[in-house]
């Protein structure tokens, strides 16, 4: 039995390990038939427990070894959630190998430079697209030496001598295994806590991305701090859906559901995650803002079309949650007749609704990557979900601050995490220091030094402040905060974030910094603005068409002059109030550069190639003509180009005291 | 044109020569098929090899139609012989064709519009249940477990299409794309020696052409299916199909390769018009 507990401490039942490979190995001992892993496949949910995990992880990593993978290698794993890419992921950590997480959705030549960046010899990907991606990038890089994939399907007719199927290299292991039974148990036993056991790209807003190492115990102590804080069991269960190459999904996926030994579900398909939703109801959940922005939006567009008596019941209901269902939540006192009516409601609406959304088990729901809109937020906690927001970054294993249960509070982001020490610079910006920050930028010891101070602190360039409660408020990315032309302050993306809370807003971009007032780009929301026109008996061909249209300018104006109303009542924000906006002729996409991997602005990269649309918006021009080119999904290329029209916007006087209140 | 750039190694592989034809598994000789005075087919011959991809192309009212409806059993020509398996195949009605082992997915799609997708595949597995109406009814052994071994069945035909996502949903309140996969899935279902496909890509977009090619190609790779297939759409034909058989006003005006074909002077003049 694995005992090593080198720097550990029993504590009421914990079992604390310094790497993920002992902990694999810890839970196919001592829970071998307890479930670790589902997958739907042929419409069936079929489970691995975690006796077989550990069989099938062993006979992987032995299976690379035979390849020639020694310690310290690179394992590129591409592709959606699959179990076996989780195991490969395991299987390398096993050999002391380092699994480099790569977005599946990435284009060739984004590949090619992670390929490049970390001398990839060996990957695993998941099917046929991944492959003919990876021999498309092959002459970039020379040193790719084996490509395994796990989905055989349309495989067949590939005589390529550095692929190989999981199927196969699990039989080469499983030979290998039988041959040199101690070997593995050899490499494990190597393993330390502060090898690097996974290597995740950051998505890049600026420059080229960076490959974060992070090792075991800093990924351990994140997931051990997690865990105490929300009293997690082995009981859980996740849905996996999120891309394996964001930390988010390494954390609740992979640390903390290999420490605390959860059961992870992964989704049929891409399309099938709602359905899967449903019928896994898993007990803790984890999603960015646009899933849940994306669920709320379909509940109303069906509440829209459903009959008047239902719509009735569901605005009164939903009027009573709102008045006291967070506090329900929270503990808090609440009158007898609103506990009725809300007790009427979760009969009549909140409970066969979280039902439909698959969140009837809930326990703790997270939400992180972006700012949430106040609305949203409320909405999930109104009806009994304990949706919660937690703050970090790919170099803290995305655990910096996590909000207690009962003190939440809708625009900070919690406390500091346990182990965690946050402080603030003198300009704002947050420091962070604990366990689970990371080693360092592979092959870039200048960006480590220029990111971790003399302190020790990493320096997260988020400008936040703390409030009475010692609750966290992030501003904005403390670079993007910048000055108008009369010396207040510019925080782009908290107004951009105040006109994404509208659901018919998709994207906003907003340009001030050093002059006299602020302008935006909007792209609309297709399908809530596309339902929106439908009612109204607009006609209309496709993106282009709808967003050049007067209603929906009309629509949208609303809008910017709601936040206006919103920034006039801040007295730090009343100067930053939107003047001119235009709404873009084509959704901005990561495909052509202008969003991140994780749909993120790239600010300086739209300032550039819109130019012309900048200087037109602040020369007060009526319209403007623009001509871009788009890249499709299937990597051509083609020219879209449009007349945009330029509105303005009311903007109004500042009133600090009257709307504080 | 050319096909994706994410298959085209798969077309490449596909019409490699000499790869897939096996024997003649259907030979049709000298078929004229009329409707009274007028004339469908006249004299048309031609066969079908096992595993190839055989596209019949040809203007509007070529007769494309009325030759698979000869196929698969619906029409009797007047004269010729049809030769299946070497056997020389006697007068006989569409569902002895379909025992045969012939499926055909249609022009205008077929399905069941309210029920739901895997139910409208479970059709297709019509033929091979063996259990009778009373056992069925009564949900007996035998009948349960065929059950579950059909929808074993149906299920890997639901992920080879990748429709998991519609699974339940009723085909009727599908996009037409993915009704016209439904409806491959159906006959897929019968597992067919000879598949059929009339216009599997009329009225679809680029790119949901592009998928029903992969599909095409991914069968006729995995399950060794042979497919004759209706086509307007060139490129597409050009791409997939081993060999093409032209028509032109019921008559057979081009054989061969689809490089034959494309340059074949008789064809030519079909689709363009001869310089008269």
């Amino acid at each position: 039995m694995d005992t090593r507990t080198s720097a550990s401490d029993h504590r009421q039942g914990e079992v604390v390990l310094d790497t993920f490979p002992r902990y694999l190995m810890h839970h196919a001992q001592h829970r071998p038939q307890q479930p670790a892993m589902r997958e739907k496949a042929y419409g069936i949910w079929q489970t691995y427990t975690w006796a077989q995990v550990a069989e099938n992880v062993r006979a992987i990593a032995c299976g690379l070894a035979q390849l020639g993978f020694k310690r310290g290698d690179r394992l590129a794993v591409v592709g959606d959630n699959r179990p076996r890419l989780y195991w490969s992921v395991a299987a390398c950590q096993c050999l002391g190998g380092i699994p480099v997480m790569m977005y599946q959705d990435a284009v060739a030549q984004e590949m090619a430079y992670v390929l490049q960046d970390a001398e990839i010899r060996f990957a695993v990907v998941e099917d046929q697209e991944q492959v003919d991606k990876m021999l498309e990038i092959l002459p970039d890089a020379p040193m790719l030496e084996h490509v395994i994939y796990d989905d055989p399907r349309g495989m067949r007719h590939y005589t390529q001598t550095l692929l190989m199927g999981l199927d196969e290299l699990q039989e080469m292991g499983r030979i290998h295994d039988r041959n040199q039974p101690d070997f593995l148990d050899g490499e494990m036993d190597k393993g330390a806590s502060d090898d690097i056991s996974i290597m995740l790209y950051t998505s890049g807003t600026t420059g080229k991305p960076k490959g974060v190492c992070q090792t075991h115990g800093a990924f351990i102590a994140a997931a051990r701090g997690a865990i105490q804080f929300d009293k997690l069991t082995d009981k859980e269960d996740i849905l996996s859906y999120l891309p394996m190459a964001w930390v988010g999904d390494h954390l609740f996926s992979f640390a903390q559901a290999t420490v605390a030994g959860f059961t992870i579900n992964c989704p049929e398909s891409g399309e099938t995650v709602m359905n899967d939703l449903r019928e896994i109801g898993p007990t803790y959940y984890f999603a960015p803002p646009r899933v849940f922005e994306n669920l709320l939006t379909q509940v109303m567009i069906r509440m829209e079309d459903a009959g008047s008596l239902k719509r009735k019941i569901f605005h009164h209901f939903m009027d009573v949650a709102r008045r006291c269902g967070a506090d329900i939540l929270d503990g808090k006192p609440v009158s007898g007749g609103d506990r009725f009516q809300y007790w009427l409601g979760n009969l009549l609406v909140y409970g066969p609704l979280k039902n439909v959304l698959g969140m009837s088990r809930i326990r703790v729901a997270y939400t992180a990557g972006a700012a949430i809109g106040p609305d949203l937020f409320r909405f999930y906690r109104s009806i009994g979900i304990n949706l919660k927001q937690l703050y970090g970054q790919t170099e803290t294993c995305a655990y910096v601050c996590l909000q207690p249960d009962g003190q939440i509070k809708l625009d900070s982001v919690g406390k500091p995490a346990p182990f965690v020490e946050v402080k603030l610079a003198d300009n704002g910006e947050i420091l962070v220091k604990g366990p689970m920050l990371l080693k360092a930028y592979y092959k870039r010891p200048d960006a480590t030094a220029e990111s971790i101070n003399a302190e020790g602190y990493f320096m997260t360039g988020d400008a936040g402040f703390f409030d009475e409660d010692g609750h966290l408020k992030i501003i904005d990315r403390a670079k993007d905060v910048g000055k108008m032309a009369d010396g207040t302050m510019f925080a782009p993306n908290y107004i951009e974030n105040k006109l994404k809370f509208f659901q018919h807003v998709k994207e906003a971009v907003t340009f001030g910094n050093g002059k006299a007032f602020v302008t935006a780009f909007i792209n609309i929301d297709l399908e809530a603005v596309g339902n929106w026109a439908e009612k109204r008996g607009l006609a209309y061909s496709g993106y282009t068409d709808l967003a050049q249209q007067d209603a929906v300018y009309g629509l949208l104006r609303e809008c910017v002059e709601k936040v206006n109303a919103d920034l006039a009542a801040d007295p730090n924000m009343s100067g930053s109030q939107i003047k001119y906006f235009l709404i873009l002729h084509k959704e901005l996409d990561a495909d052509d550069g202008e969003l991140t991997r994780t749909r993120k602005v790239r600010r300086n990269f739209i300032a550039e190639k819109y130019g012309v649309l900048i200087d037109a918006l602040f020369e007060g021009k009526k319209s403007q003509y623009i001509e871009t080119q788009v890249k499709y999904e299937d990597g051509r290329t083609g020219k879209v180009s449009a007349e945009l029209r330029i509105e303005e916007a009311k903007t109004f006087a500042p009133q600090a005291g009257k709307q504080a209140a | 044109m050319n096909m994706t750039d994410t298959n085209s190694s798969s077309t490449a592989a596909a019409s490699a020569p000499g790869r897939r034809q096996g024997e003649v598994i259907l030979d049709l000789q000298n078929i004229s098929l009329r409707f009274g005075g007028v004339k469908a087919l006249t004299d048309i011959s031609f066969n079908i090899r096992e595993h190839e991809v055989r596209a019949i192309i040809g203007p509007n009212g070529a007769g494309k139609s009325s030759m698979l409806n000869v196929i698969n059993g619906v029409y009797h020509p007047q004269e010729g012989r049809i030769m299946f398996r070497g056997e020389e195949r006697k007068k006989m009605e569409p569902h002895v064709a379909a025992q045969q082992g012939i499926a055909r997915t249609f022009q205008n799609i077929a399905l069941f519009k309210g029920m739901s997708v895997l139910d409208n595949i479970m059709t297709g597995r019509n033929l091979r249940m063996k259990c009778n109406i009373f056992q069925q009814a009564l949900w007996l052994g035998p009948a349960l477990r065929e059950e579950i071994a059909h929808r074993e069945k149906v299920e890997e035909i639901v992920d080879f299409l990748e429709i998991q996502h519609i699974r339940k949903t009723p085909v009727g309140a599908l996009p037409y794309g993915l009704q016209k996969r439904v409806d491959l899935g159906r006959a897929l279902a019968m597992e067919p020696q000879i598949l059929l496909l009339d216009e599997p890509m009329a009225g679809m977009n680029v790119e949901e052409k592009q998928d029903m090619c992969r599909f095409i190609l991914d069968i006729s790779d995995q399950f060794g299916t042979t497919i004759v297939l209706i086509e307007h759409d060139m490129g597409v034909v050009m791409d997939i199909s081993d060999r093409v058989v032209v028509l032109d006003y019921g008559k057979k005006i081009g054989d061969g390769t689809p490089h034959e074909v494309r340059n074949n002077q008789d064809v030519i003049n079909a689709y363009l018009g001869s310089g008269h």
